[in-house]
């Protein structure tokens, strides 16, 4: 089916929007004002963009370390997210969360996960609730090749076949667990194991927008169809270290450099929509100019609010105690 | 008003919360049974049969079988938790925490700080614990102090039938994650308990005997030991407040210093591990807070620093006894008379 002009444009809008998200934490992070540890999408974006581009706020995704794309994908306010980054009181999360955790519940965004293999049965449960309560969604847990290799996502699959949930494992495989090649760490392949836990799963180029779009749209409609779980095995790469500070010795001297040239998928997105006549370049160019002003503005109000104070230091550890 | 068993109660409890709110869902190996296979379903009921009979009442829907994947639904708990159901997961032995604690400690009882309060949790995971059915060393801990350190979990120990239901509809009803543990060896145990619902509130500690000598507190299986030991003092002279708190977490410290103020000494009987229990953790905030009140040192009763045996012979050395209890407490009252004289 043919996304609609609407569609495009507001798919290249998230895409543009995680990147200058990212490249602005990279070097905010490396100016010292971002506390912790921060994991960077750049790269990745048609992952999750393409993923969650058709499901709305009853659909539940669990992220990984590296979550502030799929934040953005599931519509989370982009200035409280940088707000929260910096560790602020006006973040999404009161500051209390940080980049590893970040989430929004209202959005159906369940959090970035500070354990590698947390989401996948967290979004078991969120399918369930679905599947009980009849409310027509979905969840997704979005995991890397690292998590691929955890307990915990091979226990989730087994589960989602075992109760038939309508839930979707989206293993972002970008080619390194922390400084390990999953070329190494992944026995086996991994889309035998979608057919050994009994659901499909399908291969896609993850540098490739459309090629997600139209995975995840098939997985989606199984889903919501109530046929049970899928896998997506989207291969793509990360632009940065496992997170900021990696100097990426394990990597190829010019893999970075070679992949922002050949494989960008911000460049191949654009390429495929003025070549077909979808989208023409001022549109996109006008996108790129609004993202980039909103990140400047979503980091000059981030460094300008306020930290949160001792009163806030012990509040929201229960509803109530 | 009826007879029933500590077993009958929870099944009671969880009966009529599910009746009550349709987003009560129950999960877990076995719960019901006989999942896939050809014959009886409900076969089990659980292990020891406690959600018996749920399952004709509520359907597959809401009785849910799992796979043996305690990471899976637990953390499947969890995820349902958060997004509007409200699970209660049945972990057979607490002793499997070791293959789920994950999803617990450092997702359940985090989501709401770490998303600033915007997330509510409301689940409550089932757990047998306890020695004393010759279960040996991973069938037969307490481990309710290492969910009583994390802040975020509730962390409830009912010491009765009548405590066990009222405990447990709270337990359902609260928004937060609550560890509920169920001491193995009581589920036959009876006394008479309403047939009504009703909720005990946390955190609000019932004394089971009220004295004037010594202040005893105990936990779970603990506090009828702890009962019977002041009942045996009695005979000579000693008279004993038998505290039971309820729940680890929150703590109903402020009736525990106020007893300890009146009567001046303090015995704390825990079934869990010496090091870093409860036992330690009341006798530090007693020391910390009501020192001046003290007659004479507290004193701890708590198993050795050892697993749980496996033969009967070293069992029941290995449980706290009624008879050391009793021991602790007449200890306790000569140090303070030597202090006093």
């Amino acid at each position: 089916m043919q996304l609609s002009r609407e569609d495009l444009l507001r798919a290249y809008r998230q895409m543009r929007t995680i990147r200058e998200f990212e490249e602005r934490v990279h070097l905010e992070f490396s100016a010292g004002g971002i506390p912790g540890f921060v994991h960077l999408y750049a790269g990745e974006e048609a992952s999750g963009v393409g993923v969650c581009l058709d499901l709305t706020d009853r659909d539940v995704i669990a992220s990984t370390h590296r979550g502030h794309g799929h934040c953005i994908a599931k519509g989370c306010d982009v200035k409280a997210m940088m707000g929260e980054i910096f560790g602020k009181r006006d973040g999404l999360c009161g500051g209390k969360g940080g980049s590893m955790h970040i989430a929004d519940i209202s959005k159906g965004m369940l959090g970035a996960n500070g354990i590698v293999g947390g989401g996948p049965p967290l979004v078991c449960g969120a399918a369930l609730t679905a599947k009980t309560l009849k409310t027509g969604g979905i969840a997704i847990a979005f995991c890397g090749d690292g998590a691929s290799n955890q307990g915990t996502t091979a226990e989730s699959m087994n589960l989602a076949t075992v109760w038939k949930l309508p839930a979707i494992f989206v293993v972002e495989d970008n080619g390194y667990a922390e400084s390990t090649a999953s070329s190494w760490s992944v026995g086996g392949d991994a889309l035998k194991r979608a057919e050994g836990f009994g659901m499909p799963g399908v291969r896609v180029d993850g540098f490739d927008f459309f090629a997600v779009h139209a995975a995840a749209r098939e997985a989606i409609a199984r889903a919501r169809a109530g046929e049970g779980p899928s896998l997506l095995h989207v291969q793509l790469s990360r632009y940065y270290g496992h997170f900021e500070g990696d100097a990426m010795t394990y990597r190829g001297t010019d893999e970075v450099a070679r992949l922002r040239a050949e494989r960008d998928c911000l460049a191949l997105f654009r390429r495929k929509v003025t070549e077909a006549g979808l989208l023409d370049a001022p549109a996109l160019d006008a996108i790129d100019r609004a993202s980039a002003a909103l990140i400047e503005e979503a980091v000059a109000e981030a460094k300008s609010a306020a930290y949160p104070t001792e009163a806030d230091l012990v509040t929201d550890v229960y509803a109530a105690y | 008003m009826s007879r029933k068993s500590f077993r009958q109660a929870i099944n009671e409890a969880l009966r009529q919360e599910m009746e009550r709110d349709p987003t009560v869902v129950l999960m877990g190996e076995d719960v019901a049974g006989g999942m896939g296979a050809a014959g009886e379903q409900d076969a089990w009921g659980g292990p020891l049969g406690v959600t018996k009979g749920l399952l004709q009442h509520f359907g597959r829907e809401r009785i849910l079988d799992t796979p043996i994947t305690e990471s899976g639904f637990i953390g499947a708990a969890a995820g349902a938790a958060v997004t509007g159901l409200r699970p209660v997961a049945e972990l057979m032995f607490v002793d499997f925490m070791g293959v789920c604690f994950d999803q617990i400690f450092n997702q359940a009882a985090k989501f709401k700080y770490m998303f600033g309060g915007k997330a509510k949790t409301p689940m409550v995971i089932r757990t047998m614990y306890g020695a004393g059915f010759r279960a040996a060393s991973q069938h037969s801990q307490c481990l309710y102090p290492i969910f009583t350190h994390i802040p975020g979990l509730k962390v409830v120990i009912p010491s009765s039938p009548y405590e066990a239901k009222g405990l447990l509809i709270q337990s359902i009803r609260d928004d937060d994650p609550v560890i509920f543990f169920e001491h193995k060896v009581m589920y036959d145990l009876e006394e008479e308990v309403p047939d009504e619902p009703y909720a005990i509130p946390f955190g609000e500690a019932n004394f089971v005997r009220e004295g004037d000598d010594v202040t005893i507190v105990a936990f779970g299986r603990m506090v009828g030991f702890a009962a019977q030991a002041a009942d045996a003092v009695a005979k000579a002279g000693i008279s004993c407040t038998v505290i039971d708190p309820r729940t680890a977490s929150p703590l109903d410290l402020g009736s525990i210093l106020e007893s300890v103020r009146e009567t001046g000494r303090l015995v704390v009987v825990d079934e869990a591990s010496p090091r870093c229990n409860l036992a330690t953790d009341i006798s530090a905030a007693v020391a910390e807070q009501a020192f001046e009140a003290l007659k004479a040192p507290i004193r701890m009763v708590s198993p050795p620093h050892a697993p749980v045996p496996f033969s009967p012979a070293l069992e029941d050395l290995y449980v706290p006894s009624v008879a050391r209890i009793e021991a602790a407490v007449r200890a306790t009252m000569s140090a303070g008379a030597r202090r006093a004289a």
